[in-house]
């Protein structure tokens, strides 16, 4: 333990990673990423020889290709349309062989597409756009709505009007539903918390003063408030379940291509998985029947998911698998309490129990931050403000701050000891899994290792920030499906969540079992009183 | 002991291929032929958020069928990867290229130049790649700013890189040009220098070279720096290029400095090597594997339709024949006819002896018709009958033929009625004018059809 990274390396970070830092970000970002670094170092005592690294979760999946068909092209007005200098149908950007900025802007008028506002309500700033009151369905301010503002929670998007919309908005629309608010979240993504949002924090509407989890915080508490039916999120290292869990609904990251990615703003690509939260397991599943589906935008979407695992089997028959790893050391009692009540709950019910060990789940979280802010850094790199949004400088800190850590683990010299070296670990966790699934149907553990925590409690320990995320990430790491499920209250009266785990596509199955646990309980009918 | 210098040259050349719809988006591929900027770009070549490439597998079956006409092979499993730099070209701030898996890698180009001994240039490997957009530098109120064209963004690219194997810039130049009739031949490319649809790049180092006695005797290890030259637009100018910056290394070595490590264009126009403004400090370009894409795993089956689409390069033929020793003007009339070539290619598999192989080319010459007609073993036993100092020439039987038809009109009607036997009685009297020396199966032949032909 120990790495030591010099201040003189996190500059040329930044420099590889295109971002100007001040001296004093510098200082920062050296400390915060040698933290994060000495964290991850835990990876050096997994032996990985003859391990193959993992890239992507595609049940071997390969020659997704399409045939040499000329589709039609964006009009040269949209392309260039959401620039912010222009001229005669060209982009322009500052001289690349001169020095300093242009004064130019805009030298040809495009209509701008109205603008819709933010809109407060109940206190929860959890509306950034509202788009159609007699909606029924909130986005994720991550999914792209064509003609509609879509900013991922930055403000390098505070003005992006996209030219196209996710292929999931799609599906919905041609199922009936119409989108009510584009909803905040964690900027890009990242976060644990909803206070990473360039628009300010999401409020837990159980408790103002509380975080509602991240990052599509938007989406949970909306959901939870009853200011939408169902609300759309992106679950990348527990997005979805972890917000659901804190705001006591039910959230389904589905098995990573079972839902299309395209049109939604991409955080790590190997781990988002976009999904969707309710109020109960059976609304839920309803709406995924919507989403789910090969999308040929999307390579890495699969057919798989329409026909899933046949929900034949009678409850009885399955056998739920309690991995020793997720009732670990750090795990507050409150949440623990209320997660075994819940397997007593399945239990009495007839379901078959089984205690067993996930061996690699430990070092999930490290090779959590090493893959997917990789993935970040490189997903980031088209905002340069040149086609839309605003250039580099306005990313905040925290995208700041995975950008160069996901820059630094896979630059050359490192790439090897953190990027790689956590490709091998993902193998050895993915194995893990497989071989549980072997023995039982499905797995049940806490959501977070604890109950929602205050506003700002975190704020400034990003590792510590990062440790919400223990329990959740191993899930996409592995590219499975997650159901979370509320199954309790501490005793301020906020809610706790579990989650189911299945096999890749065994979707069906979890809401099997959570349809009959919500059956036996009322959890999910608790509503919060703002 | 006396040092000498010697070129260490190796190329990449880019080709955009030829296909209707960019590498990763359905956008028309033709930037050359758009007429306003900015009309073939979508989402995804436009990198919009959310966007994500699907290949284009037109394209990748032209990598592969370049790669087999390099003399390559070919990947069973290749991947893309994302090559990480920042240019207002590049939409992503990553091009999709590949890294670790190409498509082929290994092949080998061979030749030579006017009358000196062949020279193998290796291919070490072709790999698939997107184009990036356009940039035109412009002076807008006093002010220098960069326009940008994204109709390019998205070309599917096909990067040929040779092994460091050149030794001089004629060398590198025959290379240049050899790659380039195959990209043509192929029809993978069109390859046109001028519009860019062909970018040719060098790599230039010196190496020292220790004179032991009469034993030139090269250091194991290649140079520890290396000097690049981009955007070289013709084969002439890449080989000025080539020796302006030999010149330099050798000026700058001579004198007992080291040579930097450094990017060069080539300046059209003053006839100069420029250096470059590359802002990359030092290259990382923090290659991983493409998340958006699954692997592509390529059959045996797969790839031998492929192959069969590919005809023998003419080039390659041609080589073939020189290299076996037919005379040039030998070797030009037999590539020029294709059915005449794998004839005498089949021949020249057979026949063992180098002096019998060299003959091939003027016995070709003569008997073209022939040739294309009959099966490849019998053509081997006409030929070492002619050899052995038997006519074969078919001027000279058809006149004995001719001859012998007009002066035995009761044999030729014998023949015709039916009497069989009568045209070996003809055969004969052929021979007696030919005095023994006449080929008789082609005699035979010849006769065969003069009789039933003239009825």
């Amino acid at each position: 333990m120990g790495f030591k990274i010099s201040p003189q390396e996190i500059q040329h970070v930044a420099q590889l990673a295109n971002l100007q830092i001040s001296d004093k970000e510098l200082k920062l970002y050296t400390k915060q990423i040698q933290d994060i670094l000495g964290y991850v170092e835990q990876l050096d005592k997994v032996k990985v020889e003859g391990v193959e690294p993992t890239y992507q979760t595609l049940d071997g999946t390969t020659n997704v290709w399409r045939e040499d068909e000329v589709k039609e092209s964006l009009s040269q007005e949209e392309a260039v349309g959401q620039a912010e200098k222009t001229m005669d149908g060209y982009f322009i950007t500052d001289s690349v062989f001169g020095k300093g900025k242009s004064t130019i802007r805009q030298l040809t008028e495009y209509k701008k597409v109205q603008e819709s506002t933010k809109r407060e309500i109940d206190g929860l700033n959890v509306v950034l756009t509202e788009v159609d009151v007699k909606g029924n369905i909130g986005l994720k301010d991550l999914f792209l709505t064509k003609g509609i503002r879509s900013t991922a929670g930055s403000n390098v998007l505070r003005e992006y009007t996209p030219q196209y919309s996710s292929s999931v908005i799609k599906l919905l629309e041609k199922a009936g539903f119409a989108t009510k608010y584009k909803l905040n979240c964690d900027a890009w993504a990242h976060g644990s918390s909803g206070e990473n949002s360039d628009f300010g924090p999401v409020k837990n509407p159980w408790n103002l003063e509380f975080t509602p989890g991240g990052s599509s915080s938007g989406s949970a508490a909306a959901v939870a408030a009853g200011l939408v039916d169902f609300a759309t999120g992106t679950d990348t290292g527990g997005s979805i379940r972890l917000p659901a869990s804190f705001c006591g609904v039910v959230g389904l990251k589905p098995t990573y291509g079972a839902v299309s990615r395209y049109g939604i703003v991409a955080m790590a690509s190997s781990l988002d998985s976009p999904g969707i939260i309710g109020r109960t397991v059976e609304e839920v599943e309803k709406v995924f029947g919507v989403m789910v589906g090969e999308d040929r935008r999307d390579a890495t979407s699969k057919r798989e998911g329409k026909r899933g695992i046949r929900r034949i089997r009678r409850t009885e028959e399955i056998k739920i698998g309690i991995p020793e790893e997720f009732f670990a050391e750090g795990l507050d009692s409150s949440v623990k309490k209320a997660v075994n009540g819940a397997i007593e709950e399945l239990s009495k019910a007839g379901l078959e129990i089984k205690r067993l060990s996930l061996p690699h789940l430990k070092y999930a979280l490290a090779v959590y931050y090493l893959i997917a802010t990789t993935e970040t850094a490189s997903n980031l790199g088209r905002y340069d403000g040149i086609r839309y949004g605003q250039d580099r400088s306005f990313f905040g800190a925290e995208a700041k701050r995975r950008i160069m850590l996901g820059t630094f683990a896979s630059s050359a010299g490192y790439s090897a000891k953190f990027f790689e070296k956590a490709a091998r670990v993902r193998t050895l966790i993915i194995k893990d899994f497989n071989d549980a699934f072997k023995d039982v149907d499905v797995l049940i553990g806490p959501v977070s290792p604890t109950p929602p925590f205050k506003l700002g409690e975190k704020a400034n320990d990003p590792l510590q920030m990062y440790l919400s995320d223990i329990l959740t990430v191993p899930v996409n790491l592995a590219g499975l499906p997650g159901l979370a499920l509320p199954c309790g209250f501490t005793k301020n009266n906020l809610p706790i969540g579990m989650q189911l785990i299945g096999p890749r596509w065994s979707e069906n199955l979890l809401f099997d079992i959570g349809e009959k646990y919500q059956g036996l309980t009322n959890w999910h009918k608790e509503r919060p009183r703002v | 002991m006396k040092i000498k210098l010697i070129p260490i040259i190796g190329l990449e050349v880019h080709v955009e291929l030829k296909t209707n719809s960019k590498m990763f988006c359905g956008c028309k591929n033709d930037p050359f032929g758009a007429s306003k900027p900015n009309i073939y770009t979508c989402p995804v070549c436009l990198g919009l958020p959310g966007a994500l490439p699907v290949p284009n597998k037109k394209a990748i079956e032209l990598t592969v069928k370049l790669g087999l006409g390099l003399g390559c092979e070919i990947n069973r499993e290749s991947r893309f990867d994302r090559k990480h730099y920042f240019y207002p070209d590049l939409p992503k701030g990553y091009q999709i290229s590949q890294y670790e898996k190409p498509f082929a890698s290994g092949g080998e180009l061979k030749f030579r130049i006017q009358n000196s001994e062949f020279r193998i240039i290796r291919v070490r490997r072709v790999h698939l790649e997107e184009d990036t957009g356009k940039l035109l530098h412009r002076k807008i109120d006093g002010e220098e700013v960069s326009l940008i064209d994204f109709n390019r963004s998205g070309v599917p690219l096909a990067e040929i890189v040779t092994e460091p194997d050149i030794r001089s810039a004629q060398e590198a130049k025959e290379t240049a040009k050899k790659i380039y009739q195959i990209v043509r031949a192929l029809g993978v490319s069109d390859a046109d220098m001028e519009k860019g649809s062909m970018r040719l790049e060098a790599n230039i180092s010196l190496s020292e070279i220790k004179e032991k006695g009469k034993r030139k005797k090269e250091k194991g290890e290649l140079p520890d720096y290396k000097v690049e030259i981009k955007n070289i637009n013709s084969f002439r100018f890449m080989e000025r290029a080539i020796n302006a910056e030999i010149e330099r290394q050798e000026k700058i070595l001579e004198s007992g400095k080291k040579v930097q490590q450094q990017t060069f264009g080539w300046d059209t126009e003053k006839q100069e090597l420029k250096p470059q403004r590359v802002k990359e400090e030092a290259a990382d370009y923090r290659y991983f594997p493409e998340p958006d894409i699954p692997p592509i795993v390529l059959s045996d089956d797969w790839i031998l339709k492929i192959k069969d689409q590919i005809s023998k390069l003419p080039e390659e033929i041609y080589e073939g024949l020189i290299r076996t020793g037919i005379a040039a003007a030998a070797a030009k009339v037999i590539v020029g006819d294709r059915e005449l070539a794998e004839k005498i290619n089949g021949i020249i598999r057979e026949i063992k002896e180098i002096g019998d192989i060299r003959d091939i080319g003027n016995w070709a010459l003569h008997h073209q018709e022939m040739i294309k007609e009959k099966p490849v073993d019998e053509l081997i036993s006409l030929f070492k009958q002619g050899r052995e100092g038997l006519v074969s020439d078919s001027g000279q039987l058809k006149r004995w033929v001719k001859e012998v038809v007009e002066d035995n009109v009761q044999a030729v009607n014998d023949y015709r009625k039916g009497k069989e036997a009568a045209l070996m009685f003809l055969v004969g009297q052929a021979q007696r004018l030919a005095k023994g020396k006449a080929d008789v199966s082609l005699v035979k032949d010849m006769l065969s059809s003069k009789l039933s032909s003239d009825l």
